[in-house]
């Protein structure tokens, strides 16, 4: 009697797990679209590739150019500026790393590979600060003649590299392709 | 429901006994008004009832408002003017309901700042002020979420730094802000689900503050001598207690019509005063202002999320002993939450087995450095990321964490409290013979140059 009590008895108990299990299971089939849909939807996620004619863009100056959402910076360095950018030790620098999706993951963050271009003229860069994604201000602003974040006062150097401040990263540099006077932006940007 | 003997529901109308037998309501209501409350209550018991008006305020303003405004990125700034210009009456219930939103905050932080005075935390009071404390987060996630609503530069740029706060947690933060967002930025689909969850948050208040209300009602009141109600039989509880309505309903009310004076006096004559210039321009993404400061009741906390930079040799520390996994970012962001929580446990953070902060000498002086130390850091969180403000935020913050996990459990052990009277009628007596005492002696001293 005892045998048929143990064998009833895990019956039951396979039965009650299994229920749950299945239970469970349905739950969470039928919240997940409740919670997914909040993600970003196909209009959204669909690739916008921008092309930018910067032909009119004079050294010492920049542009702000729209992309999905968030500003994205293209500026036109000075002589002074790419030196100041080349001169600096990247070892001393609180981010090494470039951030710079063209490259290797990895990549240190010396000025070449952060310029768009060989002679170091064009700079492309996501305009968000890596600390609470504010814009930063461009046109030689902060202690390294860079951009500053009004923000929480983080200090960007001339190439986009995080100096001084709460922000942790440099300033991302999306997928790019640069074609004389042509930049587009291309592919999705990973932060 | 109440622990302490109440008297019993006796209806004498048919229909009231017949709907009564099936839906205990009538009973219920009865119960709630009748709680035999503690009868030395201060002036400082008024705020629960300030705070549920605020609630009611709020959602009927609220409620009205949305049948004029337009959650879409390119509409809502141009639908909140409509509101202001065309909709008769629209601009007062607006501004009642963005001044609204500051009463219930002033409101809130006088009542908790009540109970962590007068120990109202307390065993065994512990899970109202845990509902307590979950119902003011929800406060501030309403708050938040309405500020975007309007979708001006403020509400742009705080809705991105506070959904950007997500992006420090390790690894999948990044997602995480994607996921909220709905986007690359904050945009249109990010307004549309602030909007829905506004609505729904003020609804989860009103549940959140039943079960806060049921919780007391279970216990009892604290009151300001923080002794309980003695309980043995109902003619005991009288010595102790007297019946909510109509004593304290009145005495409320009464306090209530003050502060709605305080209220309309803001709304009618100043009611931008607690706002910022920078909302009356629409949302761009492409342009932060040069200052972005959140609304007054969440500055304390934002200095806190501030004080922590990476100079500072505690985040240092961390973030070498975690291996750069907590930096300054994340190690700001667990501070500001963590302000919070430390509040949340402080009925285990306190070990005085006193109660009331009345007869705790020691603690009186903590408790109202605390109290200053507030706002300081509100006043300190108003202010640029720059020096002196820095510093003073570093140590503010530090006093507001030290306060309750240093100093709480410490006082218990070091204070040797005052007597405390062994009843509430005690405690009352002991009040009223002061009062009159005072009194007799100001007669007195008026008295004596007369003779």
């Amino acid at each position: 009697m005892s045998d048929t009590m143990t064998d009833d008895a895990s019956r039951r108990d396979f039965l009650y797990i299994a229920t749950g299990a299945a239970g469970l299971v349905a739950t969470g089939a039928a919240v997940w679209p409740l919670v997914d849909q909040m993600n970003p939807s196909a209009d959204v996620l669909a690739l916008a590739t921008v092309e930018v004619d910067v032909s009119a863009v004079e050294a010492g100056t920049q542009i702000t150019v729209k992309w999905r959402g968030k500003p994205v910076f293209i500026r036109h360095r000075t002589e002074h500026e790419i030196e100041a950018a080349r001169a600096v030790d990247v070892g001393s620098l609180p981010d090494g790393d470039a951030r710079n999706a063209n490259l290797p993951a990895g990549s240190p963050a010396t000025d070449a590979d952060r310029a768009a271009s060989e002679d170091g003229q064009w700079l492309v860069m996501m305009g968000v600060c890596t600390h609470l994604g504010c814009v930063p201000i461009g046109n030689a602003s902060g202690d390294f003649g860079g951009w500053f974040c009004p923000c929480h006062g983080s200090h960007y150097d001339t190439a986009g590299r995080i100096r001084k401040g709460p922000a942790p990263r440099n300033l991302p540099i999306p997928e790019i392709a640069v074609n004389g006077t042509t930049i587009t932006l291309i592919e999705e940007y990973k932060a | 429901m109440s622990a302490i003997p109440h008297p019993p529901f006796e209806p004498k109308n048919k229909f009231v006994k017949w709907v009564d037998s099936r839906l205990p309501i009538f009973g219920l209501v009865y119960a709630t008004l009748t709680i035999p409350t503690p009868k030395n209550l201060n002036w400082m018991w008024i705020w629960g009832i300030v705070l549920a008006a605020f609630l009611v305020v709020q959602l009927a303003t609220g409620i009205v408002l949305v049948m004029h405004y337009t959650p879409h990125a390119d509409m809502a700034f141009a639908s909140v003017e409509h509101i202001m210009r065309d909709v008769n009456g629209g601009w007062l219930l607006r501004y009642a309901h963005a001044n609204g939103a500051s009463m219930f905050f002033i409101a809130v932080y006088a009542h908790i700042f009540r109970g962590l005075y007068y120990g109202s935390y307390k065993n065994p009071r512990e899970i109202t002020w845990i509902v307590g404390i979950l119902i003011y987060v929800c406060m501030m996630a309403a708050a938040f979420m309405g500020y975007v609503l309007p979708w001006g530069q403020m509400s742009f740029w705080g809705a991105t730094v506070i959904t950007n706060l997500f992006s420090a947690i390790p690894f999948v933060g990044d997602d995480i802000v994607k996921f909220l967002w709905g986007g690359f930025a904050v945009d249109n689909p990010t307004l549309n689900r602030f909007f829905s969850l506004h609505y729904l948050v003020p609804f989860v208040i009103a549940a959140l503050v039943a079960v806060h209300i049921w919780a007391f009602h279970s216990t009892g009141n604290n009151n300001p001598a923080g002794v309980p109600v003695r309980t043995k039989d109902f003619e005991t509880v009288q010595k102790d207690t007297v019946p909510f309505w109509p004593y304290y309903v009145i005495k409320d009310l009464f306090a209530l019509a003050l502060f709605l004076i305080f209220f309309v006096v803001m709304v009618f004559f100043m009611p931008n005063f607690l706002g910022h210039p920078d909302n009356f321009i629409e949302a761009n993404p492409l342009s932060t202002p040069s200052h972005i400061v959140p609304e007054w009741y969440f500055l304390p906390f934002y200095a806190i999320l501030r004080a922590f930079t990476g100079d500072v040799w505690l985040v240092q520390f961390v973030s070498f002993v975690t291996g750069g996994l907590v930096d300054a970012k994340l190690f700001g962001v667990i501070a500001m939450f963590g302000a919070i929580i430390a509040m949340a446990l402080a009925p285990w953070l306190d070990t005085s087995k006193v109660i009331s902060g009345r007869y705790r000498p020691q603690f009186k002086w903590w408790f109202w450095l605390l109290v200053i130390d507030f706002f300081v850091l509100m006043w300190v969180g108003a202010m640029p990321a720059e020096e002196p403000y820095a510093t003073i935020s570093l140590v503010a913050s530090a006093y507001w964490f030290g306060y309750f996990f240093v100093i709480l459990p410490m006082l218990g052990f070091t204070e040797k409290p005052k007597e405390v009277p062994e009843t509430v009628e005690a405690a009352f007596d002991e009040m009223i013979a002061a009062k009159y005492a005072k009194k007799a002696k100001a007669a007195g001293a008026a008295a004596t140059p007369a003779e």
